[in-house]
């Protein structure tokens, strides 16, 4: 495989907002990335890392701000590249059949009727929508219609098949047959396309499907773990090589700042942390009424609980529960070590407490670790009528984040702020105002 | 229809296919050969000699042939406004540039009456066409057109603007060529609003008609062969009869629009509703069903639409191939600034030339100026008032009560059909045997034109209501008027300002029929700001209609912007239901 020329390989791409006073938010920080043929890659990353970024300017529907994509050694503009997206949500054109929305993309390059249809039966009845063809899409259950998808993808036979999240917006079950179907048909080679480019938040699904993760970390959106998955197919999801690894991802997303060793294997690569460390604390996007939820699991476990066992129990994404722990371990109430979960003597005190007592030690908790929630409390209580717009600190976060990033972390401050009483938000008037007493 | 044909039942695909004729058939050819027969002698009159005062007869036998040329009026103004409403739309969705200055303008030209536009669009049609009738006719058909193109433009272009940044994605990815685009998803995303606006679009038309066939110009009258004159001139013979028969007429020819060609339309566009799962009341249309039916079409699909569509595509296909990385052409950039400082200039001299008349008023024009907008602006509130007033209670009672508006839908929506501008003259017989005047008289044309504008959108509001919320107000015993006050009203609210905006910018422009107005052989009008307009086109002032159609246009673009977009915005945030 080393031996094989990349398909597509960027070099120094990055993305970045400049901002009116010539601020610049950095989105993705420089990147180099390479799909060989024959692999399946993963990608990963918690929410806010530019993964769906990352797709669009590989497969051309976004200009890098800097570097350049390369297909087949030549740069993107000359040679326009043959590739395919299976989007999150179908993408399907609802007022098109089955066979007519398969055969849009044929038609789009000139491919005369007969022949059209005949491929676009083909590769329907590859993916087993035969006899599907007149239904419109609206007809079909979610996981026809992402079939649907698959085809129209795969019917063009493309160089790259790049994947943006394609189960996540499936119920567990469907997802997980289209998971095996599409497995099947990759080893079998039944597959038109050399290479498949993923990118998803489910830790599992990328140990499961992919020859190689990478492994994204955020703001600004940079590589942080890219190594190979050395397990043969089919694989168990219960083998321990497939644990320790699940294990080791979920390190290294739990971890942002700690550089981890891959956990073995010559071939694993490691990229040091492009970037600098980042500028401003994050707040994760995590509710109050989450972060003791988790606290309230973790002391009926005895107070430590191994990260994978804990999402497995609870059937949550990582994408949903990163946050939380994030949040948790940003106020001290737990310890994060080597995929492990401990509860603090803090978040002990805090999970056992009563509604009122609970609001007074989040509180203390907050302002003591959380930086823009201290901000917003020191800005207030220097104001003789304590209140502020909200807009005085999404100025504030526009300088350090995408304006919809801002955004949410004002929000998910105000929300934190009124959990602890700390300061109290009008709507209305788009006011800040500080709780008193 | 059904064939005693022996042996096993065909399945019903292979009913397309089968040869023979059927009702639908018979139905739309019978139609083709009428159109045709419409245009020729249209086209016959339109190069004939220049008689721009028809003589119109008041007889009802007459009504046959002038039904006819308002129909063929309306569906040639029709077909350009949609034309223009897709190229205006499409470049100011994709042209950011020029989206700033056109969006804008079409805020105004929404704003201008198409009385306002009168002068301009005839004289420069008779100046195009000076001895054929086709210059008075064009002029007619650009009056309609005026009066219904703006909103369908508005249409199209935020229906761009809304296309899903997936499906945009995927045509890119997938390399739809431009008419892959426009066919695969622009027109069809569009395809919703386009019609119900063009719905109401037609109904405008019929609106004005009366004032676009019929009209005074200076010294120089015309009128031309139509419904719309025929109504007026019966209105101003005050020939009751004859105003009856013109109603009848109209009506039955509205009706029959809505039942052959909007219902299926609507039931066609039913594919085109942007959603993900079946919903499970679609629209019916028996001659939907008929038409789809029709081997005919079917035929016709098969052999022309299917290849010629074939040809374009691949037209398009080769176009591509041979197109360069496009690099911005020099010269488009020097039209387009060409064109930009044309545009600037123009619109500079437009300005000078409003304010000079307006420094040119003496005190007593401009006491008439404003003591006319402060009484149509006084009719325009009482219209609305009363509007809301009765259909509030009479919407929220339709629309939460399924049996009610399973009676009420279809009665409310023949009255609703009927343009208030052929009902006026009886209207103002009415009000003039009676006592009332024409001061109080344009109240109830702006009321009878409008008010089903705010009662179609409570009506919408009330069904919107969710259950979960009424059972609640009922567990928590509300009394009448915390039920008004906590749910009935919120609920309805994005609604009914919707409708309101509607309504008070038809009011505004209902007033140039309703304030002036022929009437047995006298000019019947009052103060106010559409008498005014009326009045400066019938003497040919052109500076007077200048300057109250700036007043005008002024007044509901800042309406508009101070008072409804704010409201608009609160309904958007506070007043959602999100389910």
């Amino acid at each position: 495989m080393a031996a094989a020329e990349a398909i597509v390989e960027t070099r120094e791409i990055e993305k970045y907002y400049v901002q009116p006073e010539g601020n610049r938010i950095e989105v993705i920080a420089p990147t180099n990335l390479a799909i060989y043929p024959e692999q399946i890659l993963a990608l990963l990353g918690p929410s806010g890392s530019g993964k769906s970024t990352l797709l669009r300017m590989l497969t051309g529907l976004v200009p890098p701000s800097a570097g350049e994509v390369r297909w087949h050694r030549s740069p993107q503009a000359e040679e326009q590249a043959n590739v395919s997206i299976v989007f999150q949500n179908f993408a399907l054109f609802p007022w098109l059949t089955v066979l007519e929305n398969v055969e849009a993309p044929l038609a789009a390059r000139g491919i005369a009727d007969v022949d059209r249809r005949k491929r676009a039966f083909k590769i329907l009845d590859t993916v087993g929508l035969d006899g599907f063809e007149t239904a419109f899409p609206k007809e079909l259950s979610g996981g026809m219609k992402q079939r649907v998808g698959f085809a129209r993808a795969l019917v063009v036979e493309p160089d790259v098949l790049f994947m943006d999240e394609p189960f996540s917006a499936l119920d567990v079950l469907t997802a997980e047959n289209l998971r095996g179907e599409l497995l099947e048909l990759w080893t079998s080679r039944k597959m038109p396309t050399r290479a498949i480019f993923m990118v998803t938040h489910n830790i599992e699904e990328a140990v499961l499907l992919a020859d190689r993760v990478v492994v994204l970390g955020r703001n600004p959106g940079r590589i942080r773990a890219d190594f190979e998955v050395d397990l043969p197919r089919p694989r168990d999801r219960k083998s321990r090589r497939f644990l320790e690894l699940v294990d080791h991802i979920y390190k290294v997303l739990t971890q942002p700042d700690v550089e981890h060793a891959p956990p073995t294997g010559p071939a694993a690569r490691q990229q040091a942390a492009a970037g600098q460390a980042p500028a401003y604390q994050m707040m994760p996007h995590a509710r109050p009424g989450g972060i003791a939820g988790l606290l309230e699991i973790l002391i009926d476990r005895g107070g430590k609980e191994d990260l994978y066992n804990l999402a497995d129990e609870l059937a949550m994404e990582v994408s949903d529960l990163l946050p939380i722990i994030e949040a948790c371990s940003l106020l001290h109430f737990i310890r994060v070590q080597e995929g492990d979960v401990e509860i603090t003597p803090e978040g002990k005190v805090f999970a056992e407490a009563d509604i009122l007592t609970r609001k007074s030690l989040f509180r203390e908790a907050a302002l003591q670790h959380v930086t823009l929630l201290k901000q917003i409390y020191n800005a207030l209580r220097a104001k003789a009528d304590r209140t502020l717009p909200d807009d005085f600190f999404s100025d504030i976060l526009d300088e350090h984040f995408s304006a919809e990033e801002a955004e949410a972390q004002l929000q998910t401050a105000i929300h934190w702020g009124r959990y602890a009483e700390v300061f109290d938000y009008d709507a209305k008037t788009g006011r800040l105002h500080l709780t008193e007493g | 229809m059904i064939q005693p044909t022996p042996g096993p039942a065909a399945p019903s695909i292979f009913e397309q296919r089968r040869p023979g004729a059927s009702w639908a058939d018979l139905l739309i050819i019978g139609l083709g050969l009428a159109l045709f027969y419409g245009v020729l002698t249209l086209a016959r009159t339109w190069l004939g000699p220049f008689t721009p005062a028809a003589a119109i007869s008041e007889r009802p036998s007459a009504l046959a042939g002038y039904t006819a040329y308002s129909l063929l009026r309306m569906a040639v103004a029709y077909v350009l406004s949609l034309a223009f409403a897709l190229v205006y739309g499409y470049v100011a969705a994709y042209y950011p540039k020029a989206e700033r200055l056109m969006i804008p303008l079409l805020d105004i030209m929404q704003s201008i009456p198409v009385l306002s536009f009168l002068p301009g669009v005839m004289l420069a049609m008779i100046a195009l066409f000076p001895h054929s009738q086709l210059g008075v006719e064009l002029g007619a058909i650009l009056l309609i057109f005026t009066g219904q193109v703006w909103n369908m433009a508005f249409s199209f272009y935020s229906s761009l603007k809304a296309i899903p940044t997936e499906l945009r994605e995927a045509a890119r990815i997938y390399r739809f060529n431009a008419w892959q685009r426009l066919v695969r998803l622009e027109l069809p995303f569009s395809a919703l609003g386009l019609v119900w606006n063009s719905m109401v679009s037609v109904a405008t038309g019929w609106f004005f008609l009366m004032v676009c066939e019929m009209f005074v110009l200076g010294k120089r009258d015309f009128r031309l062969a139509g419904l719309g004159s025929f109504l007026q001139t019966a209105a101003s013979a005050g020939d009751t009869t004859a105003i009856l028969w013109g109603l009848l007429a109209m009506v039955s020819v509205i009706v029959l629009i809505d039942q052959l060609i909007w219902r299926p339309v609507i039931c066609w566009a039913d594919k085109f509703k942007f959603e993900q799962i079946e919903g499970t009341d679609a629209p019916h249309s028996a001659v939907f069903d008929l038409v789809q039916r029709s081997p005919t079409l079917a035929w016709l699909r098969q052999k022309a639409l299917t290849p010629l569509g074939e040809r374009v595509n691949a037209h398009f296909v080769r176009r591509a191939r041979h197109e360069r990385p496009r690099q911005s052409s020099r010269w488009a950039g020097w039209v387009g600034w060409l064109l930009a400082v044309a545009m600037l200039a123009a619109a500079a001299y437009a300005l000078l030339h409003v304010g000079m008349q307006f420094a040119a008023l003496d005190r007593r024009e401009s006491l008439d100026i404003l003591r006319g907008t402060g009484a149509t602006l006084l009719r325009v509130l009482c219209a609305l008032i009363i509007g809301a007033a009765w259909a509030i209670p009479a919407g929220v009672a339709i629309g939460s009560s399924p049996r009610l508006a399973r009676i009420a839908q279809p009665i409310v929506q023949i009255a609703a059909s009927v343009p208030a501008t052929a009902l006026f003259p009886v209207v103002l017989l009415f009000l003039i045997g009676t006592g009332g005047g024409l001061g109080v008289a344009p109240i109830v044309l702006m009321l009878l034109g409008t008010q089903w504008y705010i009662l179609f959108n409570v009506i919408a509001g009330a069904m919107g209501i969710p259950s979960d919320l009424k059972e609640a107000a009922r567990v928590f015993r509300f009394r009448r008027s915390e039920r008004w006050r906590l749910l009935i009203l919120p609920g309805i609210f994005p609604f009914l300002i919707t409708g309101m905006v509607t309504a008070a910018g038809g009011a505004w422009n209902a007033s140039i029929v309703a304030e002036y107005f022929h009437f047995k052989g006298r000019t019947l009008q009052t103060t106010g700001l559409g008498s005014l307009i009326s009045a400066a086109a019938d003497a040919g002032n052109f500076d007077r209609l200048l300057i109250a159609t700036v007043v005008l246009a002024t007044i509901v673009v800042i309406t508009n912007r101070l008072i409804w977009r704010p409201l608009y915005r609160l309904a958007e945030t506070r007043y959602r239901l999100e389910t």
